[in-house]
């Protein structure tokens, strides 16, 4: 009986210690069940609802979709989201890799150029948005500085032109992002091995054919990390596009996300606010998943 | 690595050196215009501006526009400038990005050196959570907070940045002590010791490098995010992200550009403070998940 006693209770402990592991993350994947799963189901739900003001669980199937994609404001942001993602993905994969390419000539200084290709990404979208809006400031900005190198009828108001006006969010935007992939290149570049390009000198190629034919395609990975951050980056876009233009003028320049918040809190139409946001969830997933796909597939293969 | 201009003629490459450094001096002006065009802008007097050009330096410095971005500038009613949301920042900002490192760590911890069955499962389905835009989630969030009582509070804040950072908090982790051998623990567990001991005396002590760069990640993050800020934050508890772009975009009356742009390099001192003296690690948290992911 004596001998017994303890036995439980330190199995007891034992159990606790095994358990242990399982309590220390059951918070953190409570937590992501319900503020990432559960809030989906959520806003959902809300996508098939008559919600403006106020959420109402009164259900009406697919009227609030119906609605979005009657909406011309809606139609502006999806265009203009392919054409803000279409060139600010496209600009930041070149400029990343002609610096990262540039940069990996044995260069002096190279640390200090790359502090300085990286640096925007260490500000905020709005505080680029601002510095921007200044810069292309049509009056005191970039068009004045060339109307006084002698060009007086020079006009830049991308600023305040509605069929402009997604290609200046296009400008900062790859301001700030294109130092970024030009780090994942130059790290892309610096894992080749050295002997592939010895060989393929000795085999008389010339450089920009061993760059174009061998270096690039072994960082096919990079480009694959790159357009799938870059996409996620221009599906989210709403700090830039809110502090550059706030979309305007009119809605000239919203995108997805910034026709979420404008309908989902500033207008009260909560119903279409969700709709719009499961769209962009859906859009996030269409581009991501086949890339990721795609990606995993060759892994196994190769 | 590779040069362009190994194969070619001594000039050849000489000339070749001129044009890549000269590319790369180029491009670098380019990135650093921005910055130098705000920092100018904000020395100047509001005559100078008008009158003058984007480009061209001050004639005389003054920091006028500097305190009246910090302490007294308007928006709207409220002429208490940025200060208040610069602290407000503070206040939401440094406590989010500790207890969302800490518990990344333990997730970590217990995702790589106590796995169980099914481990590896969670960890995916919690992986989600940096991938979803995060308006998907904005409309149930606002309703939950004003439950809770937490809408438009610090505490709030906090709760939204810990909630929406713990998948790349515990991303970051788990990558980092993948690479620990379960040996040490399996060894230190024979000798006794238990699951918090062996964190605290093994595991900690290896952890300064990933520990750097998740409160580096976690703290660019949050203090620059704007839309969790706008969407649930109010009055002057309002992040200094949202209170400039307030500033820079409602402001009635004279537009003050110098002010404006003094308001913005405030808001990206404290980024900017860690980027000049910690740029390694904050590069490393950059490419952290995209080059292993």
């Amino acid at each position: 009986m004596d001998d017994a006693a303890p036995m439980p209770r330190r199995s007891a402990l034992d159990s606790l210690e095994a358990a242990l592991p399982k309590i220390v993350l059951g918070p953190s994947l409570l937590v992501s069940l319900i503020f990432v799963y559960g809030f989906i189901a959520w806003t959902a739900i809300l996508s098939f609802t008559k919600s403006r003001m106020l959420p109402n669980y009164e259900f009406v199937g697919l009227y609030q979709y119906v609605t979005l994609f009657e909406n011309e404001r809606w139609w502006v942001a999806l265009k203009n989201l392919c054409v803000f993602g279409g060139l600010f993905i496209f600009s930041c994969l070149a400029v990343g890799l002609i610096l990262a390419i540039l940069l990996d000539q044995k260069i002096r200084a190279e640390g200090w150029l790359r502090s300085i290709y990286l640096y925007p990404m260490a500000l905020s979208f709005i505080v680029t948005g601002t510095a921007w809006k200044w810069i292309l400031n049509p009056g005191l900005g970039v068009e004045r500085v060339v109307q006084q190198l002698g060009f007086p009828g020079f006009t830049f108001d991308w600023l305040v032109n509605p069929q402009m006006s997604i290609y200046a969010v296009v400008i900062a935007g790859a301001w700030q992002s294109s130092g970024f992939v030009m780090a994942l290149f130059l790290a892309g570049l610096r894992g080749i091995d050295d002997s592939i390009i010895k060989a393929a000198q000795v085999d008389g190629a010339s450089m920009p054919r061993i760059y174009w034919s061998i270096i690039i395609p072994t960082l096919r990975p990079v480009f694959f990390s790159a357009v799938m951050i870059l996409a996620h980056i221009a599906i989210k876009s709403f700090d830039l596009v809110m502090a550059l233009t706030g979309g305007g003028p009119g809605f000239s320049s919203d995108l997805p996300a910034t026709f979420m918040y404008a309908f989902g809190f500033t207008r009260n139409q909560v119903g279409l606010g969700a709709a719009s946001a499961m769209m962009m969830l859906a859009t996030v997933v269409a581009v991501i998943v086949p890339l990721m796909y795609s990606e995993v597939r060759r892994h196994r293969r190769g | 690595m590779a040069e362009f201009t190994r194969a070619e003629s001594a000039g050849g490459r000489a000339f070749g050196r001129v044009i890549v450094y000269g590319l790369l001096v180029l491009v670098a002006i380019y990135y650093l215009m921005p910055l130098i065009v705000m920092l100018t802008t904000s020395v100047k007097s509001l005559e100078e501006i008008r009158a003058g050009n984007l480009v061209a330096l001050p004639t005389s410095i003054t920091f006028d526009a500097w305190s009246k971005a910090w302490g007294t500038a308007c928006t709207g009613a409220d002429c208490s400038g940025l200060k208040g949301n610069f602290w407000a920042s503070m206040n939401f900002v440094l406590p989010a990005v500790v207890i969302s490192t800490l518990i990344g760590a333990f997730n970590g911890y217990v995702l790589t050196l106590w796995r169980f069955k099914g481990s590896d499962a969670l960890f995916t389905i919690m992986l989600v959570g940096c991938f979803i835009p995060f308006q998907v989630v904005l409309l149930p969030m606002a309703q939950t907070l004003g439950w809770l009582g937490l809408a438009n509070t610090t505490p709030g804040l906090v709760f939204v940045h810990v909630v929406y950072g713990l998948a790349f908090t515990t991303l970051f982790f788990r990558n980092f002590y993948v690479s620990v051998p379960e040996e040490m623990v399996k060894a230190a567990r024979i000798d006794g010791a238990d699951f918090f001991t062996i964190f605290w005396r093994i595991i900690l002590p290896l952890s300064p490098p990933i520990i750097v760069v998740c409160v580096i990640w976690q703290f660019t993050q949050i203090w620059n995010d704007f839309l969790f800020g706008v969407v649930f934050s109010g009055g002057e508890r309002q992040p200094i992200t949202v209170a400039l772009n307030n500033l820079v975009n409602t402001s009635t009356g004279v537009k003050e550009y110098n002010v404006d742009m003094a308001a913005a390099i405030i808001a990206a001192l404290p980024t900017l403070f860690v980027y000049v003296v910690a740029g390694k690690y904050f590069v490393r948290g950059l490419t952290a998940g995209s080059v292993k992911g």
